[in-house]
C-alpha cells in the first residue's frame, strides 16, 4: 500500500491541480488522510477508484463532522503610547504592552469517507472535505456517482449535518421526518422543549420544569396581551 | 422476462450507480403500497414503499427512521466506556461484536494493547455470537417464507443454549457490556470453558441437521434459486459487506483481510456464493457457521492462561491525545466500524457507527425490481438485517 504522500504525489499527477494537502493524525492509530479541494473531488475519486495500482473500489463510511466557529484569546505584544505620571510630570512614551486578543475561527463543515480496496485488500484512505462555511454555503460535491455506497450515507449527512451533497441522484432526509427543520447532530443544536409533567421533579427534570414554565408563562401573557 | 441483475451484468462500471429502469407493461394502473413499519416481515419497524405492476416490483423506496433514537449524539456527551453499554442496543442480536468492534476502535485510538487471553476470549464470544446470529437469520427467513415457526425453533433451542453461556459469563444475555479498552471485564472460568466446548461439540450435529431439513427442500430451492440477483461489481460499488458480499463470489472477509485481533492464528476458509441470489445467501451463512465451528474449536484449545485485563489499562477517565481512528471488524452482519474523533477530552468529540445493516439495503431495491411482491420479502429477508443499528 502507498503512503499518504505517494497518493498525494499520484493523484496530483493525474488530476493538474487538485490541490490535495496532507492532514496529519497524531493519535497511536496514524491513519493521516488527504483533504481534497471539493471542485476536483469528483475527478479525485474517479481516479482513485480507477486507478490500478490503488483501485480503491469500495468506499466503506462517509460521515459529517461540525466545526463550530472557535472563539480564540491570544496575547499578543503591543507597542503603543502611553501616558505616565514620573516626578511629577506627565510623559508620554512607546511601550510594549501584553493585551488579549480574541479572534474568531470560522467554523466549517466537514465530510469524511473511508475508503478501502477490495481487489488489493488495502486501506483505509482517508478523505476529507470541507465546506466554506456553516450557514450559506454548505454545499460540496456528491461521491454517490463514484461509490454507491455514499448513496444512503451522503443522505444521513445531509439529515444530521446539513451538508448539501450537489450531483446527488436523491438527496432527502435519511432518518428525521421530512418536515423536521434543523439538523441535530450540530454542536450548535438546541433540543426541542418536550417537557412533559413529572409529579416529583427533581435534579435536571426539575431544572427544565422550571425552564419550561416560566417559557409558557411568557407566551400565555403575551397571547393575552 | 429477464431479471435485471442479470441483464445488467455486462454494463459498463458507472452504469451500476443507477437503478435499472423497469418499464410498466402499460396495461393497468400502478399501485402504491406501503410495507410497513408495521409488517411482520420488516424485523421491527422498516418501511418499503413499493409500487407495483399488477404482482411486479416498478419501484421500491425503503423508508428509515422510526427506531432513530441519535445514538451518536447521545455517545458524543458521556465518557468513551460510557458508551460501551449502548452499543449493545445497535445490534442486539450480535451484542458481543458491537463491544469488540468499539473496544477496537478506542484501542486503535489510544495505541492500548490487549492480553492475549482476553483476545481468545473475544475469538470465542465472537464467533459463538456469529453462530447464534446465522442460525436466527437462517430460521427468520424460512419463518418468512411460510414455514412458521419449526425451523426458527430448531435454530433458537442453538441460540438459547449459547445465549446461556453469555449469561454465565458476563450477566446478560443480550445486553452483555463485556468488553472494555485493554481486554475483557471478567474472566473466563474453567467451568465456563468446559461448558462451551460441551455446546461446541454439538454444534456440526446441530448444523447437520439443520441443512438437512432446509437444503434439500423443494419449496425452499424454488422460492430462492435465481431470486433477488446482486452481481459482485454492484455489490462492491455498493459498499455491501459480509455473508451478503461474499454470497456474490466476492473474496472479502475482513478477519482474513486485517486479521485484527489474532484472526492470522486460525485456520479456516472464506465460502463464497456462486450464483448471487437468495439460496446462495442463505447456504453461506450455513457454511460459514461451520467455519466459525472451526475457529472455536482450535480457540477453546490453545487459550491460555494469564489476566484479561491490561494492568496498566485506564478504562474510565483518560483523554486520548487529539486525533481519529477508524477500527473496524466482520461482526456476523458484515463490516462493523467504529470512526472516532478526539480533541484531547475525556468525551470523543465525534462518535460514528458504520452500520452494515443500512450500507447493506442500499441495493435492495436493484434486487428486488421486477420480482413478484412476494420475493420481497425473501429478498428483504436475505439481507439480514437489524434495525437498532440501521436507525440508530
Amino acid at each position: 500500500m502507498k503512503t499518504v504522500e505517494e497518493i498525494k504525489a499520484a493523484i496530483e499527477a493525474a488530476v493538474p491541480g487538485a490541490g490535495v494537502e496532507i492532514v496529519a493524525n497524531p493519535s497511536a492509530s496514524a491513519q493521516h488522510s488527504l483533504r481534497l479541494n471539493p471542485q476536483h473531488a469528483v475527478a479525485v475519486a474517479r481516479f482513485l477508484r480507477d486507478d490500478e495500482e490503488l483501485a480503491l473500489d469500495y468506499l466503506s463510511n462517509v460521515t459529517g463532522i461540525d466545526w463550530p466557529d472557535k472563539e480564540i484569546a491570544e496575547k499578543v505584544k503591543v507597542t503603543r503610547a502611553v501616558t505616565k505620571t514620573v516626578d511629577g510630570v506627565e510623559r508620554t512614551a512607546d511601550e510594549e504592552v501584553e493585551e488579549t486578543v480574541k479572534r474568531v475561527e470560522p467554523g466549517c463543515l466537514e465530510a469524511v469517507y473511508h475508503v478501502f480496496s477490495v481487489a488489493k485488500k488495502h486501506g483505509p484512505v482517508v478523505l476529507r472535505m470541507r465546506t466554506a462555511n456553516r450557514t450559506d454555503q454548505v454545499e460540496l460535491p456528491s461521491l454517490t456517482p463514484i461509490w454507491r455506497s455514499a448513496e444512503f450515507q451522503e443522505r444521513e449527512v445531509f439529515d444530521l449535518y446539513g451538508i448539501v451533497f450537489t450531483g446527488h441522484p436523491d438527496l432527502r432526509r435519511l432518518l428525521m421526518w421530512d418536515a423536521f427543520k434543523d439538523h441535530p447532530m450540530r454542536r450548535d443544536y438546541v433540543e426541542p422543549d418536550d417537557f412533559e409533567y413529572e409529579p416529583t421533579a427533581h435534579d435536571a427534570v426539575l431544572a427544565r420544569a422550571l425552564k419550561h414554565r416560566a417559557e409558557s408563562q411568557a407566551q400565555e401573557g403575551k397571547s393575552g396581551a | 422476462m429477464t431479471t435485471p441483475g442479470l441483464a445488467r451484468r455486462k454494463s459498463k462500471l458507472d452504469d451500476w450507480n443507477r437503478p435499472p429502469v423497469i418499464v410498466p407493461s402499460g396495461d393497468g394502473e400502478l399501485l402504491e403500497v406501503a410495507m410497513g413499519p408495521h409488517h411482520p416481515s420488516t424485523h421491527g419497524v422498516f418501511r418499503m414503499d413499493v409500487a407495483l405492476d399488477g404482482e411486479r416490483v416498478i419501484r421500491l423506496k425503503p423508508v428509515f427512521g422510526y427506531l432513530h433514537r441519535n445514538h451518536e449524539k447521545i455517545a458524543e456527551g458521556i465518557s468513551y466506556l460510557a458508551s460501551m453499554p449502548y452499543t449493545d442496543r445497535l445490534d442486539y442480536i450480535c451484542p458481543l461484536t458491537n463491544n469488540w468492534a468499539y473496544a477496537l476502535a478506542v484501542e486503535k485510538l489510544t495505541g492500548q494493547e490487549v492480553p492475549e487471553r482476553a483476545e481468545y476470549l473475544r475469538v470465542i464470544l465472537g464467533e459463538l455470537t456469529r453462530v447464534q446470529n446465522h442460525a436466527s437469520s437462517i430460521g427468520f427467513l424460512i419463518q418468512e417464507m411460510g414455514a412458521s415457526g419449526t425451523p426458527l425453533m430448531y435454530a433458537f433451542r442453538e441460540r438459547e443454549k449459547i445465549l446461556d453461556l453469555f449469561e454465565a459469563l458476563t450477566g446478560s444475555r443480550m445486553m452483555c457490556n463485556y468488553m472494555r479498552f485493554g481486554g475483557c471485564r471478567v474472566d473466563a472460568t474453567p467451568a465456563w470453558l468446559d461448558a462451551t466446548r460441551k455446546v461446541v461439540a454439538g454444534l456440526p450435529a446441530f448444523i447437520d441437521e439443520f441443512e438437512q431439513l432446509l437444503r434439500s427442500n423443494e419449496i425452499l430451492m424454488a422460492r430462492t434459486q435465481g431470486v433477488g440477483i446482486l452481481p459482485p461489481q454492484l455489490a462492491v460499488n455498493a459498499g455491501v459487506t459480509g455473508p451478503m458480499l461474499r454470497a456474490s463470489g466476492v473474496n472479502y472477509d475482513i478477519r482474513k483481510v486485517d486479521s485484527y485481533g489474532i484472526y492470522n492464528r486460525f485456520k479456516f476458509s472464506v465460502p463464497l456464493g456462486d450464483h448471487w441470489d437468495v439460496y446462495d445467501r442463505f447456504m453461506i451463512r450455513m457454511l460459514e457457521m461451520r467455519e466459525s465451528v472451526k475457529i472455536l474449536e482450535q480457540a477453546l484449545k490453545e487459550i491460555p492462561g494469564g489476566p484479561v485485563m491490561d494492568a496498566k489499562a485506564k478504562i474510565r477517565g483518560f483523554r486520548p491525545k487529539a486525533g481519529e481512528a477508524y477500527g473496524r471488524i466482520e461482526a456476523p452482519k458484515g463490516e462493523l466500524g467504529f470512526y472516532l474523533v478526539s480533541d484531547g477530552g475525556p468525551n470523543p468529540y465525534r462518535y460514528r457507527v458504520r452500520p452494515p445493516s443500512l450500507i447493506n439495503l442500499t441495493v435492495l431495491e436493484d434486487m428486488c425490481l421486477g420480482s413478484d411482491i412476494a420475493d420481497v420479502v425473501l429478498i428483504f429477508g436475505s439481507v439480514d438485517i437489524v434495525l437498532g443499528e440501521v436507525d440508530r
